[in-house]
């Protein structure tokens, strides 16, 4: 897998540009490089992931050993998105190789290039009896998910991770989805007057800056108090044209809408009148480049779809609120999302935010980074799904996690077995109480 | 609740949706999340056990006929350990984790904060109508939830008694019983919940899962399988026998999840072991086992319709070493042995959940790796050698959701391992920690500062950003300097 990615580096590029016109920066950082740095990691902790861990045992079962065993689920089968149509196809394949699966990957219809490219060239690279690569669209899904597999991995939109798991259901296979859903970002301006610039920045980044919005934990919509408000479109505004320039339509930075459904889908966001009327910044489309200009909207109505679906595309709805704290429960009002970004100094804001409001991940300061941690478990919650991976977590969610119990045929404890009577009532009680001395007690007819 | 021509009350879809808003909007309260709320209610469990241990004697007494020792051990002091352990663990249980930062995100911290899911629905079993329920609720409680239990309608006197003492012992509002069957579970399965915790069967389990992904609600599926023990030639017969005979009979005879299902042996192997079952058996439960005290009935005339069919089918009825016996006034069954049953029969094809053992022999010990993985996975595995070449390659080459070499059941009571099956036996694990994270999301939290703030991050971009990126994506100190330098 290392070797695929270090020779195929261009190609991925030139994939990834035909797809959806990202640039090679952004694509080293959230596509390459991700496979790269996570497929190094499992090389390198794989051996101590696979080693069966010791479990502590009490001392009746004594002399025994209790170990969990690690253990490959079997086939799986795994489904890639279109927004990242290599990490989020091979991110997950890295997993369930470190695991010891037999793998079919299904990357998305969606980015042709990259879905040929990953079928022709996978095969070269990696044992093709035992990974194999399969496309196609909806029709090749279905029959898919009409086989057996031991577990399925998805990405993607809820719709569908409705379906695969009611297909999952049928064999009981368990799942893991990985969803989106409508992630806020929190602007706390009174706390932080000096860092404007630095924030701006960062959610500019996490906005347009990650497949122009189309990346399940880019930022949704922006919660700020009114009286800063337009300072921060102004602001938002000019760190747009410092990334994309004047026109952002020629910037190669910034990437094209994935195909014309979507293109559609969010021009009919924008259509509806309240919402048109919003457009505080942008708003202009190219439909020939599939190209959304980066579009900030304030205030649209919070019944309006473009509020009550997941945008995913370059859309900003920044929605006021009199005083910041009143944005824990707009957000526990709404379905959980995969992330929040909350930008605040305030500690006992922190502190709210974290307990009471539920989502995939909290990042403060700063967005997307938490997609970077090893150490940390990617995944949902809720509606933004369930299971998680990245680092070890990649390993646990394709293994089965056996128990073992090893124990010698001596000593035997006469009071496990019928016929009962109250002694072995009472030394049995003791035993689960580990009670040692209270056992020691009844042996000797000391207690009653 | 609609009210139904006689008077009685109708738990509908509506009671459901009522009950499961009630619960969201408890849980919402923030009441269930503290310390203090789930110490309180994991203490009451433990007083309720102790109050009414004679009361829930009766109840499992009147149901299953269990007899008073096995209600006690497997089913009271199993979730009063639950409770203590709980109890004793929770602050380190509910304190974030640290985790790692790397330097591509420095200068930053990082914790995994665990978080309690929201209302779950927790549907339990008739075999052990009080471990399966309170278990679970345990675990539901220690990880913070708002709950509702649904025991099953197949342990009546089980399930009116805990839809009794619950209200009395544990918080209400935010732990609720509904009693019920079919229509009942179903007007609960078409709410939406954070969690449902499902123990049963492979049938049930589908249908939940099927509703569940309506919602995208996560499960845990306790189900079963036919657990295997395999027995070697080179040991104590009689110790394996006695923990065969425990774990089977001595477990609600044999209607357990974790029962050994089947025993294959060698062929040479097979007549001592089946004397020493005989002998052992008789030991234990007298030579007329359908009186005897210690054993429990079946429970239910159509699961003993559905046993005594396994045996009066007609390759397997002359298959039988030893009982056989039945009395269907008061559904008992003997236990009873089969030795050389085909693989093709209904009692090979099917779990088994009663006092009913097939024996299947082998020329080579080894070969019954091949006959167990040509089945589904079962919850449990069973060997019993001293051949540690044996032990290794059961190890490696059976998957099933636990292995116990040279004993059975016992892995169930050890805290530290992860009580769960795989591929047909279920999915998702509990006991002990497993149980608080089984009703637990791992929030992954960041914490970052403005400082550190590289502009390589941002377009527009270029190749020398793309350098800087690759070296700070992985990590490495001097390719990060040199990128930054401009030498690479």
């Amino acid at each position: 897998m290392i070797e695929f990615v270090q020779d195929n580096e261009e190609r991925i590029f030139q994939a990834l540009d035909q797809d959806v016109g990202k640039h090679p920066v952004e694509a080293y950082r959230d596509e390459v490089g991700v496979v790269a740095k996570s497929a190094k990691l499992s090389l390198s902790c794989v051996e101590k992931w696979m080693a069966p861990r010791k479990g502590d045992l009490p001392l009746v079962f004594f002399p025994a050993s209790a170990q969990v065993m690690p253990e490959p689920f079997g086939v799986v089968l795994i489904m890639g998105s279109w927004n990242f149509p290599i990490s989020l196809t091979l991110d997950p394949l890295i997993a369930a190789i470190s695991a010891g699966n037999a793998v079919v990957l299904k990357p998305s219809e969606l980015s042709p290039t990259c879905s040929s490219f990953l079928a022709e060239n996978i095969p070269k690279y990696l044992d093709p009896k035992s990974i194999k690569v399969i496309e196609g669209g909806i029709d090749v899904c279905e029959q898919l998910l009409q086989q057996k597999w031991d577990k399925i991995f998805f990405t993607g939109s809820q719709r569908v991770g409705r379906i695969v798991m009611t297909a999952a259901a049928q064999h009981l296979t368990p799942v893991t989805l990985e969803l989106g859903g409508k992630s806020p970002a929190i602007m706390d301006s009174s706390s932080n007057p000096t860092n404007m610039k630095v924030i701006a920045k960062r959610i500019v980044g996490a906005k347009w800056g990650s497949c122009s919005g189309q990346a399940c934990i880019a930022i949704d919509y922006l919660l700020v108090e009114e009286r800063f408000a337009s300072d921060l479109i102004d602001l938002l505004a000019k760190t747009i044209k410092q990334f994309y320039g004047e026109n952002p339509r020629e910037s190669k930075s910034y990437c094209k809408i994935v195909n014309k459904n979507n293109f559609k889908r969010l021009l009919d966001l924008l259509k509806d009148p309240l919402v048109e009327a919003s457009v505080a910044y942008g708003g202009s489309v190219d439909e020939e480049k599939m190209y959304i200009e980066p579009t900030i909207l304030l205030n649209p109505p919070l019944d309006s779809q473009i509020m009550t679906e997941e945008i995913f595309g370059p859309l900003l709805p920044i929605i006021t609120l009199d005083d910041i704290y009143e944005s824990i429960d707009f957000i526990s009002s709404r379905p959980k999302p995969l992330a929040i970004y909350a930008f605040t100094r305030d500690e006992k804001f922190k502190k709210q935010i974290l307990s009471r409001t539920s989502s995939g991940s909290v990042t403060f300061n700063d967005t997307l980074l938490q997609f970077l941690c090893d150490s940390l478990p990617f995944g949902g919650v809720g509606q933004s799904g369930f299971g998680r991976y990245h680092g070890k977590y990649s390993f646990d969610t394709f293994s089965h996690e056996k128990a073992i119990l090893q124990r010698g045929f001596f000593p035997e404890l006469e009071p496990r077995y019928p016929p009962w009577n109250s002694f072995k009532l009472h030394f049995i009680k003791l035993a689960y109480a580990f009670n040692y001395i209270g056992l020691i007690l009844l042996l000797l007819g000391l207690k009653k | 609740m609609a009210t139904t021509e006689e008077g009685k009350t109708v738990f509908d879809v509506e009671a459901a949706n009522v009950l499961s808003k009630e619960l969201r909007d408890v849980f919402a309260s923030g009441k269930t999340r503290s310390y203090e709320w789930r110490i309180s209610q994991l203490k009451s469990i433990v007083k309720m056990c102790d109050e009414h241990e004679e009361d829930i004697a009766d109840a499992l007494r009147q149901d299953l006929s269990k007899p008073q020792l096995e209600s006690i051990v497997y089913e009271l002091t199993m979730v009063k350990n639950s409770c203590t352990l709980a109890i004793k663990e929770l602050k380190h249980w509910m304190m974030p984790e640290k985790a790692k930062t790397s330097l591509t995100t420095f200068p930053s911290s990082a914790e995994i904060m665990s978080e309690p899911l929201g209302a779950v629905l927790i549907i339990s079993a008739w075999n052990y109508p009080f471990l399966l329920s309170l278990d679970p609720l345990v675990a539901a409680i220690a990880a913070g939830n708002a709950m509702v239990l649904k025991p099953s309608e197949l342990a009546p006197a089980s399930s009116s008694l805990l839809a009794k003492l619950l209200p009395k012992y544990l918080d209400c509002c935010s732990i609720k019983v509904v009693e019920g069957a079919v229509s009942e579970t179903c007007a609960l399965l078409e709410q939406k919940w954070d969690k449902i915790f499902y123990t049963g069967n492979g049938r049930v389990g589908r249908i939940v899962m099927a509703a569940a992904a309506k919602y995208l609600t996560p499960v845990v599926l306790e189900l079963g399988g036919k657990s295997p023990v395999v027995v070697d030639s080179d040991i104590d017969i009689q110790v394996a026998t006695r923990r065969i005979i425990v774990g089977k009979w001595g477990c609600n005879n044999g209607q357990a999840c974790i029962s050994p299902d089947y025993i294959i042996t060698t062929k040479d192997c097979a007549e001592k072991l089946v004397d020493s079952l005989k002998k052992e058996l008789e030991a234990f439960y007298g030579k007329n086992p359908l009186e005897s005290k210690d054993l429990s009935r079946i429970v239910n005339s159509d699961h003993y319709a559905r046993l005594t069919n396994l045996l009066d089918e007609d390759k397997v009825s002359g298959k039988i070493v030893y009982g056989g016996e039945r009395n269907e006034a008061n559904l008992r069954i003997a236990p009873t042995i089969l030795l050389g049953v085909p693989q093709n029969s209904l009692i090979m094809k099917e779990e088994i959940f009663g006092p009913l053992l097939p024996i299947l022999t082998v020329s080579k010990i080894e070969d019954s790796f091949d006959i167990i993985n040509s089945g589904t996975k079962p919850l449990a595995a069973y060997l019993f050698t001293n051949n540690k070449k044996l032990k290794q390659q059961f190890l490696m080459s059976v998957s099933a959701g636990g292995v116990v070499i040279n004993d059975t059941a016992l892995h169930l009571t050890v805290h530290s391992l992860p009580f769960g099956g795989v591929g047909e036996s279920g999915m998702g694990s509990y006991h002990g920690k497993f149980s608080f994270d089984a009703f637990t999301h791992k929030k992954a939290v960041v914490y970052r500062s403005f400082v550190g703030d590289a502009s390589v991050r941002y377009p527009p971009y270029t190749r020398g950003k793309l350098r800087l990126m690759r070296a700070l994506i992985t990590g490495n100190v001097w390719t990060i300097l040199r990128a930054l330098l401009g030498w690479s």
